[in-house]
């Protein structure tokens, strides 16, 4: 299982060399891979119908020193989501090695997209929250550059960063609201938060939970009032529209909601929020695509419409709403796939990307219409296909709501109506009626690896109708169950007699087709619209990206203000004003002011000490401060000397002559100084200065009535001698017992010296 | 005596910092010296004040008689001493070079990247 | 550079001639006895160091870069070398780098020596120190010259 998840980027890595080495054929070569994970994910089929629905776990060490394990949930709902991950994957990679043949970056869309699979693979079949989490942003990221993949072109930039905020952004509030879950539950494994869903809904932070997690997959599932990344993604290549903004990635958003249900679900927050979201992302989704024209674009709608369709469903929460989300998300993905592919063949054969320029295209791409009208059919939900038992089961769920039934079924059958309309326009418009002039003409029918997705996903479509039992038995119903938490008695089938659903499906099928033959009345008459554009949910992520550009230009300018003393200023404020706080108010430190036992010739060395800082920092000379300095230098030479240290004394007299030799050599180059500060501010300089002076000498002395831990010099003394061999204790310390510190030390004066050097050997080659 | 050095440490720190908030590179130069000077000698103190107890073992012996100052801070001053003569001169020539570039002694030249 | 920093003063300059020797080996004294009595590469370093900057202001660059034979440059990389090669023993006999390694030899004059890796890198640090500090006196001198 691991290596399923982790082949996608084990190949990704080397696709652009089977590519270079395979030509025009690399599209197939690379496309077994998908094709070999459906098979081994098909596998599993027979497993989980021993365990009737239920759940395997595959558990992998990934850090076994820290007990960090890598883990694999395996039911229903993910064999789903895998088995449409892999089989789309498929075509769409086969497609692509025809749709962008030629293209000079062909090489890195198999990388991305095959990068994408992976990670798509991992996210749903992750059990663990981090690891879900991280695949979660990894489909964020190669979406983002997949979306860009024309990166000359400024329009796809912009769509793909506008994809990525507003993706991301959610996938930050999906992250808090993870680790909350994880402390609520005490588990960072799905397998063992989901059996603890009471914990959850009778917890404080169970709306807290809610909010967060639910911003995370409104954002990544285009939800209202989010909807508006995905038509813009649209700017990627066909195949990435197919697969990333149709069948897979988009559905990460539901896939968590589905997978979250049985430890979050059916309490009325949910119930409302997902229901209402849901509902109004699905009618906004379905009107925007009756509105518009381009072939990419009234996809792109209709899947935020199914996208609103399967959270509302999720919302609801009955037994027949999981079932029938599952069963639209199937639907769904089968045809959407397809007619995305299709919308390609149209763009590659025939050059048309609106509705608009098609037209009679039928006996030049006799293939492809009937496949189109097949997928279409689908779409719509008629009578035997697929996508009709889904809409029924739709139907039933809404008007069998636990809440807002009434409501829901309006949106949903208001819905259902311009579905219709969309279909029509996608699989009559440009097929039949008479013959448009197209920018290109199209010479001949596609060729099979444009053809190949299409057919098989709209042929599946029509089979999945007519043996809805076949289905119902195995995935859908353990997919239901997984969401449900509970097992759900399986009724799919193409029949179920005259009731009240099928005849909304009558009614929706009659006023869509009627809508469509006014379809451009209707853009007409919604022309108005157009004002939402200006002010709608849009407009306000552009202010918001400005008013994010404002502030950091804003806060630059304050912060990153160029002057050194303000930086300064600005820490030591903060660090004093911290540090006194904590100091008189959380601890009860004792400070000792024992001023006995000092003896007059230490008392007379601090006093010239003093003086000679002092000196130096009022002297208007320069020569007088770095002689002050030297003595300041001195003096704490003998402090150290007087109390015994020997060596550093040494060492302090020897580097304190260097550096007043040193800063002679500089300084007298400089001119003097100037005075250049009023005196106001060098009073203000002054009382910020004693007071981090203060502070040092506070701490100081609360320091020494204060010790939490024994020294560990205490060792060095009693083994200087008998394992260092030398009497002298810091030199033994220095070259063995802290060998290694010493040498970084000594690096780092090397560097110094170097640095030092080169500064000045470049300047003096500056010259010639 | 610590009481005194604490004081001791707090007023050469107020010096440094005093002179690290001027405008004038060498005023900042000279405050880094001091600052130095000050964090070794707080260094010092804080690992406890002896007179006349260096750290030495006595010749034949295995262990010192007695009490000695405590090595571990001695060691740690002595290289922070040398190795604070080589930062300390790094700047020295990185200051000497900004003024060549500038030719002012006033850091308010220095606050746009691009000069 | 003689204009400003050499001081002409013939006594200073003898003076030089003579201390330049007794301070250089006043620095290996200081640093073969470091691990017993005060001193150490640091401090060794240090007065060596200082010596060739007394020269170098008793005289001026020039002379003093030919008394000293090396660059600064390569007493850098020596020493940092014998650092790390001091290091390298306890390796081979199975223990942590930079575990010391004694061998104790008897020779006929001084009698019993210890001589161990931390000798060696004591003599590193001294080399590194030298060079590092007379790397920045030489090269600030030369500039300002």
């Amino acid at each position: 299982m691991l290596l399923a998840v982790l082949s996608g980027f084990l190949i990704a890595a080397v696709a652009p060399w089977v590519h270079r080495g395979l030509g025009r054929h690399s599209g197939w070569a690379l496309a077994a891979l998908p094709a070999v994970l459906f098979i081994y994910f098909a596998s599993f089929l027979p497993a989980l119908g021993e365990t009737d629905g239920g759940r395997i776990i595959l558990e992998y060490d990934w850090i076994p020193s820290l007990g960090i394990q890598l883990t694999f949930l395996v039911d229903g709902l993910s064999l789903l989501f895998a088995l449409l991950i892999s089989g789309i994957g498929f075509f769409v990679v086969a497609y692509a090695g025809r749709y962008l043949e030629g293209h000079r970056d062909l090489g890195r869309f198999y990388v991305l997209i095959l990068a994408f699979m992976a990670s798509m693979l991992g996210l749903v079949l992750s059990s663990n929250l981090i690891s879900l989490f991280v695949f979660w942003e990894l489909t964020s990221i190669t979406s983002y550059l997949l979306i860009g993949y024309n990166h000359e072109d400024a329009k796809a930039r912009k769509s793909a960063l506008q994809g990525l905020f507003v993706t991301v952004a959610g996938g930050l509030a999906l992250l808090t609201g993870l680790i909350m879950m994880a402390l609520v539950g005490g588990s960072y494994e799905l397998h063992e938060l989901l059996t603890s869903g009471d914990i959850f809904r009778e917890h404080d932070w169970y709306l807290a939970i809610l909010l967060l997690v639910l911003l995370g997959c409104f954002t990544k599932s285009a939800q209202y009032p989010f909807h508006f990344w995905l038509p813009n993604a649209m700017a990627a290549p066909t195949p990435v529209s197919a697969y990333l903004h149709s069948a897979t990635m988009v559905k990460a958003g539901v896939y968590l909601m589905a997978r979250l249900n049985p430890s979050l679900g059916s309490t009325e927050d949910w119930m409302l929020l997902l229901g209402l979201f849901g509902a109004v992302t699905m009618f906004v989704g379905v009107f925007l695509s009756v509105r518009s024209t381009g072939v990419k674009q009234v996809l792109a709608y209709s899947t935020v419409m199914a996208l609103g369709t399967l959270t509302m469903l999720i919302g609801v929460g009955t037994e027949t709403a999981m079932l029938a989300a599952m069963a639209f998300l199937l639907a769904h993905s089968l045809y959407k796939g397809a007619l995305f592919l299709v919308a390609g063949i149209l763009d590659h054969e025939a050059g048309c990307k609106d509705f608009l320029q098609t037209g009679g295209l039928r006996r030049a791409l006799p293939v492809t219409t009937v496949f189109a009208g097949l997928a279409a059919l689908s779409l719509a939900g008629v009578l035997p296909m697929f996508g009709f038992v889904a809409k029924e089961l739709l139907f039933e769920a809404v008007l069998e709501a636990p809440a807002l039934a009434g409501l829901l079924s309006v949106f949903a059958v208001v819905s259902a109506v311009m579905v219709v309309a969309v279909a029509a326009i996608v699989g009559i418009r440009p097929w039949y009626g008479p013959r448009v002039d197209t920018p290109k003409t199209p010479a001949h029918e596609a060729p099979p690896a444009l053809l190949a997705g299409p057919v098989i996903l709209a042929s599946l479509g029509l089979l999945f109708g007519l043996g809805a039992g076949l289905v119902d038995q195995g995935l859908i119903a353990w997919a239901a169950a997984a969401v449900y938490g509970a097992p759900v008695s399986p009724y799919l089938s193409l029949w179920h007699g005259f009731n009240l659903p099928l005849l909304l499906s009558g009614v929706s099928l009659a006023l869509g087709l009627l809508l469509y033959l006014n379809w451009e009345r209707f853009r007409r008459f919604t022309g108005f619209m157009a004002v939402v554009d200006r002010y709608g949910p849009e407009a306000a992520y552009e202010k918001a990206m400005a008013g994010m550009v404002w502030l950091s230009e804003w806060q630059t300018r304050v912060l990153q203000n160029g002057y050194l003393r303000y930086y300064l200023l600005t820490i030591l404020i903060s660090t004093v004003g911290l540090v006194m706080v904590t100091l008189f108010t959380r601890t009860h430190v004792h400070i000792d002011l024992d001023l006995s036992g000092i003896l007059v010739h230490e008392a007379f060395i601090v006093a010239v000490l003093l003086m000679a800082a002092l000196v130096s920092v009022t002297t208007r000379s320069r020569l007088g401060a770095v002689v002050s300095l030297g003595a300041v230098g001195f003096c704490v030479a003998l402090i150290y000397v007087l109390f015994s240290a020997a060596d550093v004394g040494i060492t302090q007299v020897l580097v304190e002559t260097l550096t007043v030799i040193m800063l002679v050599l500089v300084l007298f180059r400089l001119p003097g100084f100037l005075g250049l500060t009023p005196m106001v501010l060098r009073i203000r300089d002054a009382v910020i200065a004693l007071a981090v002076g203060a502070m040092m000498a506070v701490l100081k002395l609360a320091a020494s009535t204060t010790r939490y831990a024994d020294s560990i010099s205490e060792y060095f003394i009693q083994e200087s001698q008998p394992s260092g061999y030398g009497r002298n204790i810091v030199n033994v310390i220095l070259v063995d017992f802290r060998a290694l510190d010493t040498l970084g030390e000594i690096v780092v004066l090397a560097l110094a010296a170097v640095g030092v050097y080169a500064m000045i050997k470049f300047r003096a080659e500056d010259r010639k | 005596m610590e009481t005194l050095m604490a004081f001791t440490v707090g007023g050469l720190f107020a010096a440094a910092i005093y002179m690290m908030l001027r405008r004038s590179i060498v005023k900042l130069v000279i405050g880094l010296v001091l600052l130095s000077n000050a964090a070794n000698l707080l260094l010092f103190t804080q690992a406890g004040l002896l007179r006349g107890a260096p750290p030495l073992v006595p010749e034949g012996a295995m262990q010192p008689a007695g009490a000695v100052a405590d090595p571990l801070a001695q060691a740690l001053i002595l290289t922070a001493i040398v190795i604070g003569f080589g930062v300390l001169a790094f700047a020295v020539v990185l200051i000497h070079r900004a003024y060549e570039v500038v030719k002012a002694d006033d850091m308010d030249q220095m606050k746009d990247t691009d000069t | 550079m003689n204009s400003q920093f050499a001081l002409q003063s013939l006594i200073l300059r003898t003076a030089a001639h003579f201390l330049l020797p007794l301070l250089l080996i006043f620095s290996v004294f200081l640093l073969l006895r470091g691990h017993n009595e005060p001193g150490g590469g640091f401090i060794a370093g240090l007065v060596a160091a200082s010596a060739v900057a007394l020269y170098m202001f008793a005289l001026d660059i020039r002379s003093a870069k030919r008394v000293l034979r090396f660059e600064p440059r390569d007493l850098l990389g020596w020493g940092l070398l014998f650092g790390v090669i001091s290091g390298v023993p306890a390796v081979f006999v199975g223990q942590p780098f930079f575990t010391s390694q004694w061998l104790e030899l008897t020779l006929p004059v001084l009698g019993e020596l210890k001589v161990g890796t931390p000798l060696l890198f004591d003599v590193g640090v001294y080399l590194v120190v030298i060079g590092a500090v007379l790397l920045i006196l030489l090269s600030l001198a030369e500039a300002e010259d």
